[in-house]
C-alpha cells in the first residue's frame, strides 16, 4: 500500500485521532457543518415547537419506564396493594398494575406524573405552536406540506393522549371509552359493527385495554417519530422564519447558528422543560386513579371529563340538544334489512365540529394561496395585524374551539361561579354560533385599527404630550420621530389589494374565477395601506420646523 | 265455597275485591315502611324538650314551615321528616334559610346543640320519621372498600368520586363531602336533604351506610397521595393549571432564552 492513501491529516490528541476515525467513515463534518450552520432568529415565540420535541422526549423516556410495570390484560383480579379505600376489591389486571406503579413501585407515581404532565403539555405546545405558525403566517409557501404535517401530528398527538388515558381502566377512563363507543355506535349502518370489531364483542369486552396499548406504545408512536423526522427535515430544507425587521428579508434568516450558541441553547433548554415537569409532577398529582376506582358500567363519577385536548369533542356532545323544539335529533329510519337508527344528537356534535375545524386547518394555506395568487416563497413572517382577515379567521377559529372547550366545563363553570348549569348550556349554546363571528368582526377592527395607529405613528412619530407654543400664539404637541429601524418595522409589510376576476384566454370571467373575486373582496377590501417613502418625506416636512427647533432635546419613549 | 261463587255477580262484588285488594297493598306498604323507619328512630326526647323546641320553632321557624309546621308556601310541612332531617338543616346551619334560592346553603349553625335537639324533638313529635343515628354506625370503623363501592355506585354520580361535589339543574349541586361530620352524613342519607334521595334502610343498610362513611373518613384523612389535589376535580383543573401555570413558566424561560443581553 503506498502512503497516498492515507489521510494527509494526522491528529494529535487520542481524542482527536478518534474523532478523525469516526469521521472518515460517518462524515460527521458534513453534517455539522450543514446543521451546525442552521441559522435560529431570536424569538421566543419560535420555542414552542421545541418544547413539543422535548416533551415528546420526556414521554418516551418515562413511558419506557411505565411499560416494564403495566399489564395490559382485562383478566380479573383482587387488588393486594397498600392503598387501603381499595384492598380486597375485584379489579382488572390493567388497573391493579396502574395501582402498584402508583403505590407499591419505587418512583412509580412520580413518572405516571411526569409521563401525564408532559402528555398534556406536548399536545398544549403542539397546539401553541400552530397558533404561532398560523397567525404570523408561516405556512405560506414554501411551507404548505409541513403544516399539513403539522396537523396530522396534532391529530396523531390527541389519539396517543387518548389512547395512553384510557389504559389504566380506572372509572373515569372507562367512561371516556363508553362515549367514544357510543360515537362509533352512532355512525350510520356500520357504526355497531364497528364498535364489536373494536371492543370485541359488546362493550366493554375484554380485549380493548391491551388494544389501545398497543396504539398507545407502537404504532402512534412510530408514526409521531416518523413524522417528526419529516417536520424537522423540512425545517432544515426550508431554513427558519422570521419577523419583519431591519436587513431581514425572504433571502436571508437573521439569527444565531445552530453551533456553539443554539447548540447550547436548546440543550439547556431541554433540561428546563424536564426540570419544570419533574417539579410538577412532583408537587401537583394529575388523574388520581386510585380516587375513581375500577371501572365498572354502572357508576360514573361527577365531574368526568377528558383530558383537556378531547374536551371539546365532550363539549360539542354536552352542547347538542337530544330534542330541537319539537323535533327529536334521534330518527328510525324503516329499511330494507331492519329498522336503522340515525342519531343525529351524537352523530352531529361529534363529528361536524371536528371535521369543519380539520378541513379548513388542512386547507387554509391553498385557499389563501387561491385567494392571492401568490406563488412567491415568504420567509419573512406577517405580524398578525398586517393580515387582519387571516388573524380574523384565526380568532374565529379559535373561539369556536375555545366554546366547545368550555362547555366540556359546564358543570364546573356551574358550580364554582354560582351560576344555573341550564344558563351556562344555552348561554354556551348561544356563542358556539354568535362567538366566531362577533369575534371575527371585532379582530378584524381591531388589527386595521392597530394598522391605522401603525401608520400614524410611522408619518407623525409618537405623541410626547409635550405642548409647545410657537412664537404666533398657535399651540402644538410635540412628535418624536421614530429611528429609522423601529419604522421599517411599521412599513415593511405588504398590504394586497382587493382583485377583480380575471377573464381566461377566451375573455370569459368564469364562475370559479367570480367567486376567487369575491373571497379576495372579503379579504382584502378594508386595508390600510403601509405609509409610502413619498407619504413619510410629506409627513416629515410637515413638522420639520419644530422638529428641527427642538432637535437638541431628542424624545425617546417607546 | 257454593255461597261465594253464587254471589260473585253480587252489583258490590266488584267493590268488594276493590276494597281488599287495596287493603292488601296499603297494608303491605305500611308494614314495609315502618320497617324501614324502625331502626332509624331510636333517640327519644323528653317532653320538655319538646315544649322548649316548639317555642324555638314558632320563633324562628314557623314564618315559613307555618305554626304547627303544617307548610306554606314558602316551605313544607314537617310532619313525618323526623328528627334526623332537623339535626341535619339546623345542625349544618341550613335552617333557617338565609334566603329562598335553588337550594338551601350552609353557613355557621345558628343555634347550638341543645337548641338543635329541642326543635329536633319537636318536630319528631309531628309524625313517625327518621329519628338520630345510633352512635354504632358513626365509629367510622367499617369496611372502607365496601364504603367506596357504594359510595361510587350511589354517591358519586353527583358528589364526585373524591367527594368533591358536583352541579346538578337550574343552580342546584351537590356539596362537597370533606369537613362534614359523620351524623349529618348518615342523616342526609336516611332523609335526603335538598334535591338528594333518601337511601332508606332497604336500599344501603345501616351496616353500608357506616361504611361509606368509613371511606369519606379515609379519603379524607389519607391526604393527596401524588401532591397537591387540585381540588380533585379531574382533568379540567388539571388542564386549567397546565394552560395557566405550567405554560406561563415555560413561555418565561422561553422569553429569557431568546432575550439580548443589552
Amino acid at each position: 500500500m503506498s502512503s497516498a492513501t492515507q489521510s494527509p491529516y494526522k491528529a494529535k490528541t487520542s481524542t482527536g485521532r478518534i474523532t478523525d476515525f469516526v469521521d472518515q467513515r460517518v462524515g460527521g463534518s458534513g453534517i455539522l457543518r450543514e446543521f451546525g450552520r442552521k441559522v435560529f432568529p431570536d424569538h421566543w415565540s419560535f420555542m414552542f415547537g421545541e418544547v413539543a420535541l422535548y416533551t415528546f422526549v420526556i414521554l418516551l423516556l418515562s413511558g419506557t419506564f411505565l411499560t416494564l410495570f403495566f399489564d395490559p390484560s382485562m383478566a380479573e383480579t383482587h387488588y393486594n396493594g397498600s392503598y387501603v379505600p381499595l384492598k380486597g376489591l375485584q379489579m382488572s389486571v390493567a388497573y391493579d398494575s396502574t395501582l402498584n406503579i402508583s403505590f407499591d413501585v419505587r418512583g412509580g407515581l412520580f413518572m405516571r406524573q411526569v409521563h401525564h404532565w408532559s402528555a398534556l403539555l406536548f399536545v398544549a405546545a403542539v397546539s401553541v405552536h400552530m397558533l404561532r405558525v398560523f397567525f404570523t403566517g408561516a405556512f405560506r409557501k414554501p411551507r404548505e406540506l409541513n403544516w399539513v404535517v403539522g396537523g396530522i401530528l396534532l391529530i396523531m398527538s390527541m389519539a396517543e393522549g387518548f389512547t395512553g388515558y384510557s389504559l389504566p381502566d380506572d372509572l373515569l377512563s372507562g367512561n371516556g371509552l363508553r362515549i367514544i363507543d357510543g360515537v362509533i355506535m352512532a355512525i350510520p349502518v356500520v357504526g355497531t359493527y364497528i364498535s364489536f370489531f373494536l371492543f370485541g364483542g359488546e362493550f366493554p369486552g375484554t380485549v380493548i385495554i391491551s388494544r389501545l396499548y398497543m396504539f398507545h406504545i407502537m404504532l402512534i408512536p412510530a408514526i409521531i417519530l416518523l413524522l417528526v423526522a419529516v417536520h424537522l427535515f423540512m425545517v432544515v430544507v426550508h431554513k427558519h422564519t422570521q419577523y419583519p425587521g431591519p436587513g431581514r428579508s425572504d433571502r436571508n434568516v437573521v439569527g444565531y447558528p445552530l453551533g456553539p450558541v443554539y447548540a447550547a441553547k436548546a440543550g439547556g433548554f431541554f433540561f428546563i422543560i424536564f426540570g419544570i415537569i419533574a417539579f410538577v409532577a412532583a408537587l401537583f398529582t394529575i388523574n388520581p386513579i386510585w380516587n375513581y376506582g375500577p371501572y365498572d358500567p354502572s357508576p360514573i363519577s361527577a365531574g368526568t371529563q377528558p383530558d383537556w385536548y378531547i374536551g371539546w369533542v365532550d363539549g360539542a356532545l354536552r352542547l347538542m340538544p337530544g330534542w330541537l323544539f319539537n323535533i327529536p335529533m334521534e330518527w328510525n329510519i324503516p329499511l330494507p334489512w331492519g329498522v336503522n337508527t340515525l342519531s343525529l344528537n351524537i352523530l352531529l356534535p361529534a363529528l361536524v365540529p371536528a371535521g369543519i375545524v380539520f378541513i379548513l386547518l388542512f386547507t387554509y394555506p391553498w385557499i389563501e394561496r387561491w385567494v392571492t395568487r401568490d406563488d412567491r416563497e415568504h420567509h419573512v413572517l406577517d405580524r398578525p395585524r398586517n393580515a387582519p382577515t387571516r388573524t380574523a379567521i384565526g380568532v374565529s377559529g379559535f373561539i369556536f374551539y375555545c366554546v366547545m372547550w368550555a362547555a366540556a366545563s359546564s358543570d364546573l363553570i356551574a358550580t364554582h361561579f354560582q351560576v344555573s348549569l341550564n344558563d351556562v348550556t344555552y348561554w354556551l349554546r348561544a356563542l358556539f354560533f354568535a362567538g366566531p363571528i362577533l369575534g371575527f368582526i371585532v379582530t378584524k377592527r381591531v388589527a386595521l385599527a392597530l394598522q391605522r395607529k401603525d401608520r400614524e405613528i410611522a408619518l407623525h412619530g409618537r405623541e410626547t404630550g409635550r405642548i409647545v407654543r410657537l412664537p404666533h400664539g398657535e399651540f402644538q404637541e410635540m412628535h418624536a420621530q421614530l429611528d429609522d429601524y423601529k419604522r421599517y418595522r411599521l412599513v415593511s409589510y405588504e398590504s394586497p389589494v382587493a382583485e377583480e376576476g380575471i377573464p381566461n384566454e377566451n375573455g370569459i370571467v368564469t364562475k370559479t374565477e367570480k367567486r376567487r373575486a369575491a373571497l379576495s373582496r372579503f379579504f382584502f377590501e378594508d386595508r390600510v395601506a403601509p405609509a409610502t417613502p413619498a407619504e413619510l418625506e410629506a409627513g416629515h416636512g410637515h413638522h420639520e420646523a419644530i422638529e428641527s427647533a427642538e432637535e437638541h432635546k431628542p424624545v425617546s419613549r417607546y | 265455597m257454593k255461597a261465594l261463587s253464587q254471589k260473585r255477580r253480587h252489583p258490590l262484588a266488584a267493590i268488594a275485591l276493590l276494597v281488599l285488594g287495596l287493603m292488601l297493598t296499603g297494608g303491605l306498604y305500611a308494614v314495609v315502611t315502618t320497617v324501614n323507619q324502625a331502626k332509624a328512630d331510636t333517640t327519644t326526647f323528653t317532653a320538655g324538650q319538646a315544649h322548649e323546641g316548639e317555642k324555638l320553632f314558632v320563633a324562628n321557624c314557623a314564618t315559613c314551615h307555618g305554626l304547627g309546621a303544617k307548610g306554606t308556601e314558602n316551605g313544607p310541612s314537617l310532619a313525618g321528616v323526623g328528627a334526623a332531617a332537623v339535626s341535619f338543616q339546623v345542625g349544618t346551619g341550613r335552617m333557617p334559610m338565609q334566603m329562598q334560592g335553588p337550594q338551601a346553603l350552609q353557613k355557621p349553625a345558628q343555634f347550638n346543640a341543645d337548641q338543635t335537639n329541642e326543635l329536633a324533638a319537636y318536630v319528631a313529635t309531628l309524625g313517625n320519621g327518621p329519628g338520630i343515628p345510633e352512635a354504632q354506625y358513626l365509629d367510622g370503623k367499617g369496611d372502607a372498600t365496601k364504603g367506596g363501592e357504594l359510595f361510587r355506585v350511589n354517591c358519586a354520580m353527583c358528589h364526585n368520586a373524591a367527594a368533591a361535589g358536583g352541579a346538578l339543574t337550574r343552580g342546584k349541586f351537590a356539596p362537597a363531602l370533606a369537613g362534614v361530620s359523620n351524623d349529618h352524613i348518615y342523616e342526609a342519607m336516611v332523609t335526603g336533604p335538598q334535591n338528594m334521595p333518601v337511601f332508606n334502610d332497604a336500599n344501603i343498610t345501616p351496616e353500608g351506610k357506616r361504611d361509606i362513611i368509613t371511606f369519606l373518613n379515609t379519603i379524607e384523612h389519607q391526604g393527596s397521595p401524588g401532591g397537591a389535589a387540585l381540588g380533585s376535580l379531574g382533568p379540567v383543573s388539571e388542564g386549567l393549571f397546565l394552560w395557566t401555570a405550567v405554560l406561563g413558566v415555560v413561555i418565561g424561560f422561553t422569553v429569557w432564552l431568546t432575550s439580548r443581553t443589552s
